[in-house]
């Protein structure tokens, strides 16, 4: 599979990052399980793209490692960026209107979870999925 | 905008959620429901989510809103049909919804409701 | 690089082509020693140097990862993963493909362009290497993961409860497989009780409660209880120990205790049960 990008503007656009990163997650031969971890992880970080970025991409990819197949999703933004990382990734942490588990509940979600952002430069988010 | 329907069986609402979701989709079943059980006097909602194949924090945090709202209401909502998958995933993702009722499919959920009891915490 | 450095030697090769197979199906058969038929082996070995001449023929005839090679890549991919499965090992694997060189030399002699059909078979070479490994790792996690499967029966206690007897040491990867079973069990049979036995578990430490613990936090969302029974001495101290708080999560001592629990919560009445099927 080639790298796919996908925008992200609206609430259609959340479902449709969903149903992307299912279809990646099912090529890569994830359990259902993992599928289901990593939807849910994309669905909470497409939807901080747009409430806090303000709107963005996601880039869906397979990726491997060795014999391991993955799947790898990038959410990026141009908004605001996050002041306090720290407090960000700390469970219950919400500036919004969530329950405070986005970050910090979709990182335990995925098995690799990179975060960039600076203020006023926007955020970049990056996670990995690895079959079992 | 697409609206769920919102069945009403005797004393009870049924909101059989069979749509991937989207988060205007999901504010407005929670406005309907809260408007539904005071114009129909509803004694008990189920929300049956066994075609939802992830519940994210938004998804949980309705449901989590749609249980309070109704006890408010003099109701009880049980939500049924978790798949073992999303549950999983919720536990990770650090929801346990606390305070929600729930029962393995619609039937045994309306049995619940009609007993007033169950495993709900 | 095109084919202009290879010469004639495909023509003279494909000239040559039965004795070359002869050759080279006497090298490759005495490695694998009558594990595969003569005549299984000689359609083999025609089908890949069929291949592998049109291929090293094309423009892109040195390039061993250009589209020219694709039907060589999979017939190597096949004939490796096969070998593979069958238990053979990589020598008497790679020894299929290296034998080309010596058969190529000996039936149709080794000129100037001899060094660059030899660099295309060791590539080639090392390709079904490379698959050979692969196919025996997918062989060693199949096996891994049946494993697993076959460690953790779920059985049906009663219509609507089901037990997990645990056995043997819990690891975070056997601790993920068991708790997935357990739950896609309670919604196969319709059972609202779950009864977590753990008297054959000699040891839990913290990672292993925390599963078991989301475990039956995932059974009550999908709306199921668990119980846990057969929790010894030690194991009780251990939980403790480490602060592993159960909440209001039932425990009993034994699993016939569990049961009782479970089927009085359900709202069984086993002596009718029993009068209503005759025992």
């Amino acid at each position: 599979m080639t790298a796919q990008e996908l925008p992200i503007a609206g609430d259609a656009d959340v479902v449709r990052v969903r149903q992307a990163v299912r279809a990646a997650a099912v090529a890569a031969k994830l359990s259902l399980v993992d599928q289901t971890k990593l939807v849910t992880a994309a669905s909470e970080l497409a939807r901080n793209t747009l409430t806090y970025g303000g709107g963005g991409s996601a880039v869906i990819e397979e990726v491997f490692n060795g014999l391991r197949k993955g799947v790898k999703a990038v959410f990026s933004d141009k908004g605001p960026g996050i002041a306090d990382l720290k407090l960000a990734l700390t469970d219950g942490y919400t500036s919004g209107s969530g329950m405070g588990l986005g970050l910090s509940g979709s990182r335990r979600l995925v098995d690799e979870f990179t975060i960039e952002t600076a203020t006023g430069d926007g955020t970049t988010v990056t996670v990995i999925k690895w079959a079992r | 905008m697409e609206r769920l329907p919102i069945l009403k069986i005797g004393p009870m609402l049924l909101v059989s959620i069979q749509v991937d979701l989207r988060d205007d989709m999901v504010i407005a079943l929670q406005e309907d429901l809260a408007e539904r059980i005071v114009d129909t006097g509803a004694r008990g909602v189920v929300i049956d989510i066994t075609a939802l194949d992830i519940v994210d924090s938004f998804t949980g945090r309705m449901l989590a809103t749609v249980a309070a709202l109704s006890r408010v209401l003099d109701a009880e909502t049980v939500v049924v049909g978790m798949r073992p998958a999303v549950a999983i995933t919720l536990v990770e993702l650090g929801l346990s919804l606390d305070g929600i009722k729930t029962a393995l499919d619609v039937e045994r959920g309306m049995r619940l409701l009609s007993s007033g009891g169950g495993s709900g915490r | 690089m095109t084919s202009e450095s290879f010469g004639d030697l495909i023509e003279r090769c494909r000239a040559a082509e039965d004795e070359l197979v002869r050759q080279w199906r006497t090298d490759v058969a005495a490695s694998l020693r009558g594990r595969v038929s003569e005549i299984e082996l000689d359609k083999e070995l025609r089908d890949l140097l069929d291949a592998v001449l049109s291929a090293v023929g094309s423009p892109q005839g040195s390039d061993t990862r250009s589209p020219a090679f694709g039907e060589v890549r999979a017939l190597l991919v096949e004939l490796s993963r096969s070998r593979a499965l069958q238990g053979f090992s990589p020598r008497e694997t790679a020894i299929g493909v290296f034998a080309l060189k010596r058969a190529v030399r000996e039936s149709v002699g080794a000129g100037p362009e001899f060094q660059a059909f030899s660099d295309v078979i060791d590539e080639l070479g090392l390709f079904t290497f490379e698959t050979y490994a692969k196919a025996r790792e997918e062989v060693i996690s199949n096996q891994a993961e049946q494993l697993l499967e076959l460690a953790t029966p779920v059985v049906k206690l009663w219509h609507g409860v089901v037990a997990l007897p645990l056995v043997g040491t819990l690891d975070s990867a056997r601790a993920q497989v068991v708790m997935e079973k357990l739950l896609q069990t309670l919604v196969d049979t319709g059972s609202e009780y779950a009864i977590i036995d753990i008297t054959g578990v000699p040891a839990v430490d913290t990672q292993v409660a925390q599963h078991l613990l989301k475990t039956i936090v995932a059974a009550r969302l999908m709306g199921a209880q668990c119980i846990i029974s057969g929790i010894r001495p030690q194991i009780a101290q251990t939980i403790v120990a480490l602060g592993i708080e159960f909440g209001d999560i039932p425990t009993k001592a034994t699993l016939a205790d569990a049961l009782m629990l479970a089927l009085g919560r359900s709202g069984v009445d086993v002596a009718a049960e029993m009068t209503k099927r005759g025992l």
